[in-house]
This record gives C-alpha cells, sequence and structure tokens, in this order.
C-alpha cells in the first residue's frame, strides 16, 4: 500500500533543489491512538522558485512545514519515518536528525518562517525593533545598536513608511498589513535560503493581501530565496507558484508544474476544487459545482486512497492507496484512474 | 416596482471612544456613517468592504442587535428603530440572522434538536410534538440526517454547523435573513455546498438575503445587486454583472483587481493601493478614500462626494467617471 519510490535518480534532485522531503510521516500522539497527520510523502523544493502546497483544513499541509521547521508540537506530535535533508552552502544535512544547536542555526538563520497571525507571532510586550534585532542577536552580531540599524534597515526594505519610528512601536500599534511587513522583514532578516509562509495573506484584507503578495515577490527577486507557500487558496497559487502540491488527508494527492496543474488537473480532487470556485465571469446563482461530502477528520481517513469517500471515479482498486503516476514532465498524480478522466471542458477554465 | 421589503434611511452608527479617568466620550468610531438602501423581496443584496468597514455593523443595526445612533431603518413599512425591544418581538419572525462563525453562534450545551426548536419555544409556537417534527423538518432541508437532532454541535463540522446555523434561521420561515459571511470560515470544498443551499432555500422559500462578505467572487455568485462599502459609507451599489463588468468607483475597481482568479495564464492589470484604510474614528475629510485613491484630485480632500446615479440602476459615490 506504499507509494513507489519517487525519485529513480536521486542524483539529479541533489543539484538543483534546496530541500529534499523523503517518505516523510509526521504522527500525533491522542487520547484515541496514534494519527498520522502527514503519511508517507516526498518533494523536492527547487532552489530560488516558489512551491505552493496546497489543501483543505487538515491535509497535513502546516504539519509539513513545522516538520521542516523542527517545530512540532511536543510531545504529541513526532516525525514517525523519513528525511528532511537540506542542501545548504555545499553540505547536506538532515533536519530530522539534527541537533538542538544545528536547528536553531538553520531556523530564522538559513530557514525563515512566516505565520499567518501576525498578531500572535509578535510579542505584545516588546517593541518591533527589538524584537527583529534579536534575531539578527542570534544569528549575525554581538552588537545590539549595530542589531537596531540593521532591523530598521530591513524594515524599510519591507516598506514600512518611517521605519525609525515603527522600530519603537508595539505590534498593537500596527495596522494587520503592517505587522505582516514586520514579520516578513523577522523572517527574511538573515537572507535565508527559503522561507516558509504558512497562510501569509488569509488574515489580510483583499487590497492588503495584493500589497503583501507582491512584496513577496520583489523580495524573492532580489534575494533568489525559495519561497514554501502553503495556502487554502487557489488563487494565490495561482498568481505566486511555479510548482504545487496538492494534498488531501495527510498525502499528496497531485503535484506538478503549476500551468499544469491548472490546466490538466489529472486528479479527482484537484478537478473538484478547481470546479467549485465562484468564478466571477460564472452565470449569477447558478448552482456551483461541489465535492459531495466533508473533509475527513483524520480518524476517519479511509484507508487506500483517501479521497475514495468522495470521489465520483471510486472503483474497487482504490481500497490500496494508488502510486504517484507520472502525467507528464514534473507532473504527477495519486489517482488509479488517471488516464480514464474525462477531457476537462474548455470553457470551465 | 412594488414597495421595498427594507428600506434604510441615512443610517449611522456611532460608537463612542471613552478616555481618561471619567470615561468620558471623547471621539467617536463612525462604523457606519450614513448609508440608505432600498431592498426588494425575493432579492438577494450583497454588502461588501474590507474590515473595518461597517458591513458587519450595518448587518447588526438592522436586525436591532445594535441601536443605531441616528436613521430609519423601515421593514415593511413598519419602522423598526422606533420600535422598543418588546414590540420588536413580533417582527423577529420575519428578520433573521446567519453568523460567520457556528462554533460560537450555537450553544455548545444544547443538543441540535434544542437549538433548532428553541425560535419555536420563544415564540410560543406549537407543542413539544410538532416541535420535534419541525425540527427533523429542517434538519431534511439543510441536507442533515435526523439522528443530528440528539447530538451537539461540537460533533459537527465547520459546514454542518453552519447548515446548523441556516436552520435555525429558515425555522420562522422569515423574508429576510442577514448573513454575515456565512461561508467564509469553511473549507472551498464545502463553501460551494453551503452556497448551493442557500440559493436552494431562496428558491424554495422566497427569501431575501443581505449577504455581508469581503470575498467579491463569492457576493457576486450569490447576489443580485451589489454594495461596496468604504469606510462607513456605500461608494457604489449597482447590479451584480454591472459592479463586475463595469466597475465606476476606483476603490471597487481596485478590489476586483485584487483578486486572484484560479488560473495561472490570467494576465491582468493589477490596481495596488498604498496605505492601509484609515480609522473610522478619525476618517479623512472630503472622499474618504482620497488618501488611497490613485485618481485623487484637490476636489476630493475637501468635497464629500454624495452617492449619485451614474447611469440606470447604478449609483456611484465619486466626483469623477471612470
Amino acid at each position: 500500500m506504499e507509494a513507489e519510490n519517487r525519485h529513480p535518480d536521486p542524483s539529479c534532485a541533489l543539484t538543483d533543489s534546496l530541500l529534499s522531503i523523503r517518505r516523510l510521516a509526521v504522527g500525533f500522539e491522542t487520547d484515541d491512538g496514534l494519527f498520522r497527520a502527514v503519511d508517507d510523502i516526498s518533494f523536492e523544493v527547487p532552489r530560488g522558485r516558489t512551491l505552493g502546497v496546497v489543501g483543505e483544513s487538515g491535509c497535513g499541509k502546516s504539519v509539513t512545514a513545522y516538520s521542516i521547521m523542527g517545530l512540532l508540537p511536543k510531545p504529541q506530535g513526532r516525525i514517525l519515518q523519513g528525511q528532511i535533508e537540506f542542501h545548504d552552502r555545499d553540505q547536506s544535512l538532515d533536519l530530522v536528525t539534527a541537533s538542538q544547536e544545528q536547528m536553531q542555526h538553520i531556523r530564522g538563520g538559513r530557514i525563515g518562517m512566516i505565520f499567518q497571525e501576525p498578531m500572535t507571532a509578535l510579542n505584545p510586550v516588546h517593541n518591533i525593533g527589538r524584537q527583529l534585532s534579536e534575531v539578527f542577536l542570534l544569528h549575525k552580531t554581538q552588537d545590539k545598536r549595530e542589531a537596531l540599524a540593521l532591523s530598521i534597515q530591513m524594515l524599510h526594505k519591507v516598506g514600512i513608511p518611517s521605519a525609525e519610528i515603527r522600530a519603537g512601536q508595539y505590534p498593537h500599534q500596527l495596522s494587520g498589513g503592517m505587522r505582516q511587513r514586520v514579520v516578513i522583514a523577522m523572517a527574511l532578516a538573515c537572507r535565508p535560503a527559503v522561507v516558509i509562509a504558512d497562510e501569509p495573506t488569509t488574515a489580510l484584507d483583499v487590497t492588503i493581501q495584493a500589497q503583501i503578495l507582491e512584496l513577496m515577490q520583489s523580495l524573492q527577486d532580489e534575494m533568489g530565496m525559495s519561497i514554501i507557500l502553503i495556502t487554502h487558496d487557489l488563487g494565490v497559487i495561482a498568481e505566486m507558484c511555479d510548482d504545487v502540491i496538492v494534498m488531501y488527508g495527510g498525502r499528496i494527492a497531485e503535484s506538478g508544474p503549476v500551468d499544469r496543474i491548472f490546466a490538466a488537473p489529472s486528479h479527482p480532487y484537484t478537478r473538484g476544487l478547481l470546479k467549485s470556485i465562484p468564478r466571477l465571469d460564472a452565470v449569477r446563482k447558478s448552482r456551483l459545482n461541489v465535492i459531495e461530502g466533508m473533509v475527513p477528520a483524520l480518524a476517519d481517513l479511509p484507508s487506500g486512497c483517501r479521497f475514495q469517500n468522495r470521489c465520483a471515479y471510486r472503483i474497487d482498486a482504490c481500497a490500496i492507496q494508488p502510486p504517484l503516476a507520472t502525467v507528464g514532465a514534473g507532473h504527477e498524480t495519486a489517482c488509479h484512474r488517471w488516464r480514464e478522466l474525462p477531457p476537462l471542458p474548455a470553457a470551465t477554465a | 416596482m412594488s414597495a421595498p421589503l427594507l428600506e434604510i434611511q441615512e443610517l449611522r452608527m456611532h460608537f463612542p471612544v471613552r478616555t481618561g479617568v471619567f470615561r468620558r466620550a471623547t471621539k467617536w468610531n463612525r462604523a457606519v456613517d450614513g448609508v440608505s438602501l432600498a431592498m426588494q423581496s425575493g432579492e438577494t443584496i450583497g454588502l461588501v468592504g474590507e474590515s473595518g468597514c461597517g458591513k458587519s455593523t450595518l448587518g447588526k443595526c438592522i436586525v436591532r442587535l445594535l441601536q443605531p445612533t441616528s436613521g430609519r431603518i423601515l421593514f415593511e413599512g413598519c419602522e423598526l428603530t422606533a420600535l422598543r425591544q418588546r414590540q420588536l418581538r413580533p417582527l423577529r419572525r420575519q428578520l433573521q440572522m446567519v453568523f460567520q462563525d457556528p462554533v460560537e453562534s450555537l450553544n455548545s450545551r444544547h443538543t441540535v434538536g434544542e437549538i433548532l426548536s428553541e425560535p419555536f419555544v420563544v415564540h410560543h409556537l406549537g407543542d413539544a410534538g410538532s416541535r420535534r417534527r419541525k425540527v427533523h423538518e429542517l434538519l431534511d432541508k439543510v441536507g442533515l440526517p435526523s439522528s443530528a437532532a440528539d447530538r451537539y454541535p461540537f460533533e459537527f463540522s465547520g459546514g454542518q454547523r453552519q447548515r446548523i446555523g441556516i436552520a435555525r434561521a429558515i425555522a420562522l420561515e422569515p423574508r429576510l435573513i442577514v448573513c454575515d459571511e456565512p461561508v467564509s470560515a469553511l473549507d472551498v470544498s464545502i463553501q460551494s455546498q453551503v452556497l448551493n443551499l442557500m440559493l436552494d432555500l431562496q428558491r424554495e422559500m422566497k427569501l431575501s438575503y443581505l449577504f455581508i462578505a469581503h470575498n467579491l467572487a463569492v457576493v457576486k455568485h450569490i447576489s443580485d445587486r451589489i454594495a461596496i462599502m468604504y469606510l462607513g459609507r456605500i461608494v457604489e451599489f449597482a447590479d451584480a454583472d454591472d459592479i463586475h463588468l463595469h466597475p465606476r468607483h476606483p476603490y471597487t475597481q481596485a478590489l476586483l483587481s485584487a483578486i486572484l482568479p484560479p488560473d495561472p495564464t490570467h494576465d491582468r492589470q493589477r490596481i495596488i493601493l498604498q496605505g492601509d484604510v484609515p480609522s473610522p474614528i478619525n476618517p479623512p475629510p472630503g472622499c474618504p478614500f482620497h488618501t488611497r485613491c490613485p485618481h485623487a484630485t484637490d476636489r476630493c480632500k475637501s468635497d464629500v462626494p454624495t452617492l449619485r446615479v451614474a447611469a440606470p440602476g447604478h449609483q456611484v459615490s465619486c466626483h469623477y467617471d471612470f
């Protein structure tokens, strides 16, 4: 029932990818037993590109991010199997087995993180300058003055007007968009090789979302970091990402270059998601396409293909987890019947 | 045109901002600042705006969860704002609300059956037996099994809880339901199920909706007309297709351009607004949008634009035509 090894030639993946996640499984210990929030997933994070991870609540997208950061809630959460190899500056390190000191250096230094809710990500009792300085003091310099100067420079960079004044202010004095800019400044302070953004714009208004996404893109152009963008919003994925992974029930349903996933989705779940989004150019008050049923809780996941209970194309073979099949260049899907899926009506796209 | 089902005239809701030792109101938060709107029976009006624009406050004023500062709300010609709470009760049957967060809006200590029979108890309708039958009917209507009646809200997923919230709102067969962000807390695949349910119920029960949300694509799908709010005022009000195809207010244009369609080949000119929404405690003089408007002139800084008819059925609050 396990997926086949996805990488026939791992050496080629080593050269251009920054992170290689191999057969990662993450479990959570609860009163009702162990649940696998992430179950045997493998993927690569290419250098300098943006990888989107999309899925609904409980699909394991955030747990994947927290595993990379070594921030799983302890003691309930733990990595059950797999490697997270970080190929940085000519050396490779498995983040699963890395020591606390190594992780402390990597976290914030080489891998930055942008959280969903900037109000909870920032400490309410310290001013902005002090919080940002902390990152520099941990990773760059011993001198507090220099750290503050670097912080102000960083605030300028993320587009905060009158940064010198803002540095002396507290999170509650800033608007939501400003706070998210501060969080981005913290994540990028040490010029990390990769930044993980977990729903970075979900808590923001649409006009502010546009500002933040533009900022992330321009900073990537300038600094060349990879971005792992975790979101439930396919619009954000389409706008920002080069490659995308669609997750469902702790597994990868489909992955590939963003144009392929949107133009030729080859998993019934991806298709269902794309069809169920209300679009501006659709006929008003028409019935929307739906995916029947509900997003299953981890305890209720079926064995075999996770999506089978909600899938219109279910067959007996779906009781066995389908291996990732190659649809096209870099495009893989975990569906037994992907070849048989009807062609997409062009009009709905 | 028949008499409107709901008519709002110059509605204002100003919250006092109390400071100092004596908690005196030194400033006012002008959450809703002069909104007028008329709604026909059976119609859905979408109310769109960003956080802090006053859209939820307006919704709460209409169902009288808040007592507005000034202005009139007429429901079927009857002035709600002048009624006492007791006089309001019979009207409440006609006027219901669905909240954003079904976790907070459903009492976690009551079974779903108790939650759904409460409207009948409050209004002294039917006996225990008929209420039970009604509850089962309601559950069936919103697509939940009748066994749900004996379970508690926490046993349900977000989408199912929102169905329970909707069942409660339609229990007394109201004419108007104010829906405050009813699908924004739901997963994408569940959102469309709930929207379909709302469309079905509208057809079946001839409901009118005031649909409050920030997602313009969702609102456009479900609404007949859309009102765009900014800083406590309506800046544009028109037919939903008109808003989409011919937006006239620069703010509406920016909102539309900020929508990210799920299509990577989509090439569009994006208008990125600078800065943040100003505080409704200290709104800018003149046009409230002038601080972020790409087309602002000196006139916008001093003259407050009024909502004017720019085309048949299309109102806009801007000095200029774009």
